[in-house]
């Protein structure tokens, strides 16, 4: 992340994004699938980790093969211009400044984490008055003979992060053309260097 | 720092160059804008660096404190601020260390920096 200043002379938080440059892979239509949508395609794949499958795929609209594949319905709507297969799709086809996009990712991997951090819980009683080792503890997780079972999705230390996290209504703050480069107000779902999915 | 993010923030390096350098130790005063309601002014604020943070980043803040009556303040500055309207260096110090944090506990003959010359 970085920062930028705006009109109004505030800092403003921003994350740089390489949105680009995509091709468009698929076109998907009523009469064929029953539904409208396009998938686009980024990054390089290396030769010797494609399938024969998704090498054919790619060979239909006449690229080289591509790291991620997305879907998207109403790209028609966005896109200025026509839509075809094996076109480049670049970041001001799509974005401008000042639009609010959303910004779907992997979150990070937290491992296993108690439920303090992973369930924003307080722990039990006090840190002194001679209590001990409750101050991080869940507490009770259920009542007694009846219903004599811990309820299905109670809240429990466990594997935290690594989940499918949307963020919605960054602002655009910039766009770099020739980089295909997005600035987006915020934080965006995950590591550094990994795939995310803008929506408009 | 990865090279998209300096790639972003190389465009702001000119904003940077266009003030004297200084460093920690020196004495500079800075003219900032200040706005009340419609109107702007600009006001001078005089004091020793004492420290500069995140340098070469677009987030680099560096810290002027100067004794006002008697009292300590102590004013951080984003150097990409568009508030900050110029920056004049008034005197080079000579100091050992970046950040001057023991300054905060003196005042008076035992605050002196020597001048660099």
């Amino acid at each position: 992340m970085t920062s930028v200043f705006n009109e109004q002379g505030q800092n403003i938080p921003c994350t740089v994004i390489q949105a680009g440059p995509c091709v468009v892979t698929q076109i998907k239509t009523e009469d064929t699938d029953g539904y409208n949508s396009v998938q686009l395609g980024w990054g390089e794949r290396k030769d010797k980790h494609t399938t024969k499958a998704l090498k054919g795929h790619f060979k239909k609209s006449d690229t080289t093969p591509k790291r991620k594949l997305v879907e998207f319905r109403d790209f028609k709507e966005l896109y200025d211009g026509e839509v075809s297969l094996g076109q480049s799709v670049t970041v001001s086809n799509v974005f401008s400044e000042g639009d609010f996009v959303d910004a779907i990712g992997v979150s990070k991997g937290k491992g296993y984490q108690g439920v303090v951090r992973r369930h924003n819980f307080r722990g039990v009683g006090d840190a002194t008055h001679g209590q001990h080792n409750r101050e991080r503890a869940p507490g009770s997780i259920g009542a007694a003979s009846y219903p004599s079972r811990v309820f299905k999705g109670m809240k429990m230390a466990g594997r935290m992060g690594g989940e499918r996290v949307k963020v919605l209504n960054l602002q655009v703050l910039k766009i770099l053309e020739e980089q295909n480069l997005i600035l987006v107000s915020g934080a965006v779902p995950g590591a550094k260097n990994s795939v995310i999915i803008l929506e408009k | 720092m990865s090279d998209l993010i300096k790639l972003v923030e190389s465009e702001y390096a000119e904003v940077r160059g266009k003030y004297p350098k200084f460093k920690s130790g020196d004495t500079i005063n800075v003219h900032v804008k200040i706005r009340e309601g419609n109107k702007e002014r600009v006001q001078q604020f005089r004091g020793t660096v004492i420290q500069r943070k995140n340098t070469n980043t677009n987030g680099e803040t560096f810290t002027v404190r100067k004794i006002s009556n008697g009292v300590g303040i102590e004013r951080i500055f984003p150097i990409l601020s568009p508030n900050i309207e110029k920056i004049e260096l008034v005197r080079k110090g000579k100091v050992r260390r970046a950040k001057l944090y023991y300054l905060r506990g003196k005042q008076g003959k035992a605050a002196r920096i020597k001048e660099k010359i």
